[in-house]
């Protein structure tokens, strides 16, 4: 070895010492292991695939029946149409979001993983990095090509830069939070077809009950349950104005509570992997 | 240098690991013995930082393993042999461990070739075979060139010419001064390859010794004769004050006399010899006969773990034949001379 070698452990009587150098590892390094990690295994390729499909497919769709119909938008732009494509895709998202740690769990690879680097926090702020860019990226792309078609098919009210920035920044950032939620509910839960179960539910299922909530009783309760869902705080990212009642979220509104709620799961992630046993 | 100081793991009200102390030496391999369910995967679990201790401290050259700067570089460890992402290549799950350490890339290639998966490195690990995978996670272990190595259970899967390639691996590896710390259930294996020995049973230590120790503290040995005049080898065999044991299948034992000595006795006789040889009554029995100790001591306190059948049956689960007496039965029982 060339390199100077400063011998941190003690003098001997230990015999060998490792001839490659050794430094301090930081974030630097477990981040360039996740991103081998994300882009080596095919369930990356598929969930985003799919999500890439499911994004042109409808969202050119529905802008082609869109503009079919022709008039009718003229107060609206074209760009909340986005919000079609967007709900299939985030199931994409949520998958591999809870893949990329429920996964490890799956295959024993997360003892591999934490004896290489035994700092929990370390792994999973940077699987939560390479996810959010990786996912963000690619939404982003996808977002803006969606909505650059979707305006130009779609005779309707040109977009504010406002609403561009949502229907393509929002959304990418809506969709890459989404999954983080998604990979702390997946730290959590520590098995992947349960944590996609929960994050479908979660997604879904407050929608699902409101629409069955007939009792005069509970209409207050079916009211939330519409306002926040999941889908609803989609639409309401490209609405400036609450589209569900008076007091509900709109714009960034929605990005930021879903953050705020992501921020409490991956919390509630770096106290539990800290703790719990491997 | 490892070193264990009441070390004590419990899940509810069963102690897996109680107070263990022991320390792991330097340039030799230390093997580290007991039945299914001892504590030995709990035990390297917790010196890994996977598990935490209930209570008890692990010491890698004097450090917790959480402070070590990368980890990789100072101890390699195989626990399980599928401990690896089954979709990913056996380059890219090397590669993606090394990266996190700051292991150059070039190290992958020389550890896939150190252990002979060169030809399927771009395969995924999900289709390879046991001992495939067992040589994956050698390598994963190799790969920031530790001083410390462990291994849980390594021969597991693998084929003759493969355990003979794990034998001299980790003995060159000690050789090179390094620390080798590998369990097994089998005391063969450990017989053949250890330098020293930790035993334990239910979580407690029942040994920490050098090999040669235990060899000859427990091992009993004896000179096997077979003759097709075997009444009259017999009455010779007496005559000159040999304690002969009949051994069934037409053998016999006899107990502290050498082979030489009992040959000419047999020619001075004009006896017919079939089979004439020392043998040692296998470190297995007498390792199992420790750990049963263990198990029937602990017996009334947990009854969950070997099932073994009752509780106090003396015979643990592991090994079909359990026989010790004066009888050890034929091929299974004694090894060789070449303990």
């Amino acid at each position: 070895m060339t390199a100077p070698t400063p011998t941190p452990v003690p003098p001997p009587p230990y015999g060998y010492v490792s001839p490659i150098p050794v430094r301090r590892a930081h974030l630097g390094d477990a981040l360039a292991s996740e991103w081998t990690k994300i882009r080596s295994v095919r369930a990356t390729m598929w969930t985003l695939g799919t999500m890439i499909l499911l994004m042109l497919g409808i969202g050119l769709s529905v802008a082609a029946i869109a503009a079919g119909e022709g008039g009718g938008m003229s107060e609206e732009s074209a760009l909340p149409l986005g919000f079609f494509g967007m709900l299939p895709a985030s199931i994409c998202v949520i998958t591999l979001g809870v893949l990329t740690i429920s996964s490890e769990y799956g295959t024993g690879m997360i003892r591999t993983t934490l004896t290489a680097c035994p700092s929990r926090s370390r792994v999973l702020t940077a699987k939560a990095i390479v996810f959010f860019l990786l996912v963000f990226t690619v939404t982003l792309v996808v977002a803006f090509v969606v909505a650059t078609a979707q305006v130009a098919m779609v005779d309707a009210a040109e977009p504010t830069g406002a609403e561009w920035a949502r229907a393509t920044v929002g959304a990418a950032g809506f969709m890459a939070v989404l999954g983080l939620l998604s990979m702390a509910v997946g730290a959590l839960v520590r098995h992947s077809a349960g944590a996609i179960t929960v994050m479908i539910g979660v997604l879904l299922l407050p929608l699902v009950a409101a629409l069955f909530m007939f009792a005069p009783a509970l209409k207050g309760l079916q009211e939330v349950l519409f306002t926040y869902s999941v889908p609803s705080q989609m639409i309401a990212l490209y609405s400036a104005q609450p589209p569900f009642g008076e007091g509900g979220p709109a714009g960034w509104e929605a990005l930021f509570i879903l953050t705020g709620i992501a921020a409490v799961a991956l919390g509630g992630a770096y106290a539990l992997l800290n703790s719990r046993d491997v | 240098m490892i070193e264990l100081d009441g070390l004590t793991k419990r899940y509810g009200t069963k102690t897996a690991v109680d107070h263990l102390s022991f320390r792991v030496r330097p340039g030799m391999i230390t093997g580290f013995l007991g039945p299914n369910g001892a504590g030995k995967s709990t035990t390297m679990r917790m010196m890994l930082d996977l598990d935490n201790p209930t209570s008890g401290t692990v010491r890698i050259d004097g450090r917790h393993y959480r402070e070590l700067d990368e980890p990789l570089k100072y101890i390699g460890a195989l626990l399980d042999a599928k401990a690896m992402h089954g979709g990913r290549s056996a380059h890219n799950n090397l590669l993606c461990l090394a990266q996190s350490n700051r292991i150059p890339r070039s190290r992958v290639g020389e550890v896939l070739d150190l252990v002979g998966l060169t030809a399927v490195a771009r395969k995924k690990s999900k289709g390879f075979s046991l001992g495939m995978g067992q040589r994956l996670g050698i390598a994963s272990a190799l790969l920031g060139d530790p001083e410390i190595l462990m291994f849980d259970e390594p021969v597991n899967g693998l084929d003759p010419e493969g355990i003979h390639w794990i034998r001299n691996l980790m003995k060159s590896l000690a050789s090179e001064g390094r620390t080798i710390f590998v369990s097994s259930h089998l005391m063969s294996e450990m017989a053949l390859t250890a330098d020293h020995l930790i035993v334990i049973g239910q979580g407690k230590l029942l040994a920490d010794t050098s090999m040669a120790d235990f060899i000859q503290q427990n091992s009993r040995s004896f000179v096997r004769l077979r003759s097709p005049q075997q009444e009259r080898l017999r009455d010779v065999l007496h005559a000159d004050g040999f304690v002969v044991v009949e051994a069934g299948n037409g053998t016999l034992e006899v107990d502290g006399a050498s082979t030489d000595r009992l040959g000419e006795l047999a020619a001075a006789h004009q006896l017919t010899l079939h089979e004439l040889s020392a043998q040692r009554a296998s470190l297995e029995e007498a390792f199992m006969q420790m750990t049963a100790g263990a198990v029937e001591y602990h017996a009334h306190g947990t009854g969950t773990d070997v099932h073994g059948g009752a509780p106090a049956a003396p015979g643990p689960a592991w090994g079909a034949n359990s026989g010790w007496g004066a009888a050890p039965g034929p091929g299974s029982g004694p090894t060789g001379e070449g303990v």
